[in-house]
């Protein structure tokens, strides 16, 4: 909204209405604006920002749980952060679950969008089906989850004895071996993000305008050359920002982690939310802890600003 | 539209085969939780059954004693009244907010209302530590009332950016008119802009109820007795007695929450899409 136009605006309501009442102090735009916005701010600013600034000062100190010490000793905790064989596993599980996760989610959630765009018996069923992973708290989806993978009563071990893949009376264990406990947090990953992104770009999707689609239909276009030369370019974007989210909510998970496999066996699956809380809180030293956290920082400054850009750019429109 | 291609016999079928793929893979969980929560114990530990049928009579046990004897209704509670709570929080400081940055700040309006979208991606995987001792400081250690403190901090920016949308979608002559009839700047937003964006704030209280709601890591660290818990973390931790697991009770929790919260989401979920998409974009 550009002044010139506000005063005018101010200008035509002054002459539509002579001075039947004062003018009000929140009349004025300078005033009220700033008067309704700072509540929220200053909130945000205390609960995550000043929590935020702090985060940063625990991670160039000795700070425990339970002790009112606080001394800046530099680089020292990182030094120590790093020197633990785990930190190391847990930043390289943490890009590992969120990058293969989050490249199914890429490539499912643009199927599943296309899927829930067309038109078809019991559609609202599968929306809400879809939809179920997303909302239901992730605490209580990861419960499921490990009724399904860590029993012996599993479905899957049924079928792997009935295709003879274990011994009759053999089990699975997936939860029990590097691989499979690693491959089973990133399909709940995937299972968890993939209605968010899928919401996400069914909105793009029909945004997309009809003539566009009808115009590639007139030029004599396949439903392969339509989607690769036409819709998948437009969806771009959106599926970048779908992504975005996507990446910023798994990276920074440690529920399904902490449920799941309590970030074993051994360490591996431990990730560097789940290691930054078994430090901190369970090993109460936060120096440590609010140290491994700190690795997340570079990647979700990185995203955040990506994503705003993205935000600003749609917004310049 | 997008698939109206699919009116061949074999994009039928294609759209068919991968829309029941998709069911399976997100429903299949709820389903199998549904289904196990009222099997009888002799009947769900015998590795020699079908998983997939009923050898004994369903029961209602693991049900009824899932809410008389484990602190289950605790656990509602709390995530209740914590979520209330965090949504008048929420939206005593979110619609004021949202409604200057949609008329006010001229064009500070954008990047404002961008800034505080960005907090909602500082994650509370960051803060918790911090944050946790911040609440002892402040006395709130193992109280629910130190997560309505905290929960604000990533519900607002989520209702600040769905609302700022809902604001914008109203015309500006509404409440010119009102202002030309007499009422002040205050009296015309809330006579007759609010009443207008009633479904967007509606939208707003139910996707900040099942915000709260999501949280684990701050309800772990802060919440210590079981009377305190919220479903989040009371159901992983607490009914989880030693080593044994009550998994027909434990299944019967997650799908008494899951199943309500679907419905009521999916009724807004096409006005969060529009709050969401729109939020900042549409100028």
């Amino acid at each position: 909204m550009s002044s010139a136009a506000a005063s005018t605006r101010r200008g035509r309501r002054a002459r539509a209405r002579p001075p039947r009442r004062r003018r009000y102090l929140l009349d004025r735009e300078r005033i009220l604006g700033p008067l309704l916005l700072l509540p929220a701010v200053l909130y945000l600013v205390a609960v995550v920002g000043y929590p935020l600034v702090l985060a940063i000062m625990y991670s160039f100190s000795d700070v425990v749980l339970g002790s009112p010490r606080f001394d800046f000793v530099g680089l020292q905790t990182f030094r120590r952060a790093i020197s633990e064989p785990t930190f190391v596993h847990a930043l390289e599980h943490s890009f590992l679950i969120t990058g293969i996760s989050q490249v199914l989610v890429i490539v499912l959630c643009t199927v599943l969008a296309f899927v829930l765009a067309a038109n078809f018996r019991g559609k609202w069923f599968l929306r809400f089906l879809v939809l179920m992973p997303w909302t239901t708290p992730i605490a209580l989806g990861a419960i499921i989850w490990l009724w399904m993978l860590d029993s012996i009563f599993t479905p899957f071990d049924w079928f792997a004895q009935k295709l003879h893949v274990v011994a009759p009376g053999g089990h699975l264990v997936l939860l029990g071996h590097e691989g499979t406990a690693l491959g089973s947090v990133i399909a709940v990953q995937t299972w968890r993000m993939l209605p968010l992104a899928t919401v996400i770009v069914l909105a793009g999707l029909s945004s997309i305008p009809r003539d566009i689609e009808e115009q590639a239909v007139v030029d004599g276009a396949g439903f392969w050359r339509r989607l690769f030369s036409v819709q998948l370019p437009l969806l771009a974007p959106v599926i970048l920002v779908a992504v975005l989210f996507g990446v910023v909510f798994t990276f920074t998970d440690m529920a399904v982690v902490f449920i799941l496999t309590g970030g074993g066996p051994g360490d591996a699956t431990q990730v560097l939310p789940s290691w930054a809380f078994y430090k901190g809180i369970n090993g109460g030293n936060l120096s440590v802890g609010a140290a491994d956290a700190m690795f997340m920082f570079p990647v979700l400054l990185g995203l955040s600003v990506l994503v705003l850009r993205l935000a600003s750019r749609v917004g310049g429109d | 539209m997008a698939v109206r291609g699919a009116s061949t016999v074999r994009g039928r079928v294609t759209l068919y085969v991968l829309a029941f793929c998709f069911a399976v893979f997100c429903g299949f969980p709820f389903l199998w939780a549904g289904f196990t929560m009222f099997r009888q114990d002799s009947d769900l530990y015998n590795t020699q059954h079908d998983p997939f049928e009923y050898s004994k009579p369903a029961t209602l046990s693991h049900v009824t004693d899932l809410f008389s004897n484990t602190p289950y209704l605790h656990f509602i509670l709390n995530s209740v009244v914590i979520g209330l709570a965090t949504v008048g929080i929420t939206l005593v400081l979110g619609v004021p907010a949202a409604y200057a940055l949609a008329r006010l700040t001229g064009r500070w309006g954008v990047p404002m209302a961008i800034a505080i979208f960005a907090v909602y991606l500082v994650p509370p995987t960051l803060l918790f530590l911090p944050m946790s001792r911040l609440i002892v400081t402040l006395g709130l250690q193992d109280s629910i009332w130190s997560l309505v403190v905290v929960y604000p901090g990533f519900t607002i920016p989520l209702s600040v950016w769905l609302l700022v949308g809902f604001f914008r979608s109203v015309p500006r002559d509404v409440e010119e008119q009102a202002q030309v009839d007499g009422y002040s700047r205050v009296g015309a937003v809330v006579h007759t802009v609010l009443p207008l964006v009633v479904p967007g704030i509606f939208t707003v209280i139910v996707f900040t109820f099942t915000l709260t709601m999501q949280d684990f890591i701050y309800a772990l660290a802060f919440i210590s007795s079981s009377s305190h818990m919220t479903i989040s973390v009371g159901v992983p931790t607490n009914l989880i007695k030693g080593d044994v697991l009550y998994w027909q009770s434990l299944m019967a929790s997650a799908v008494i929450v899951a199943v309500p919260v679907a419905l009521v989401y999916n009724l807004f979920l096409n006005r969060f899409i529009q709050g969401f998409t729109l939020g900042a974009v549409k100028g």
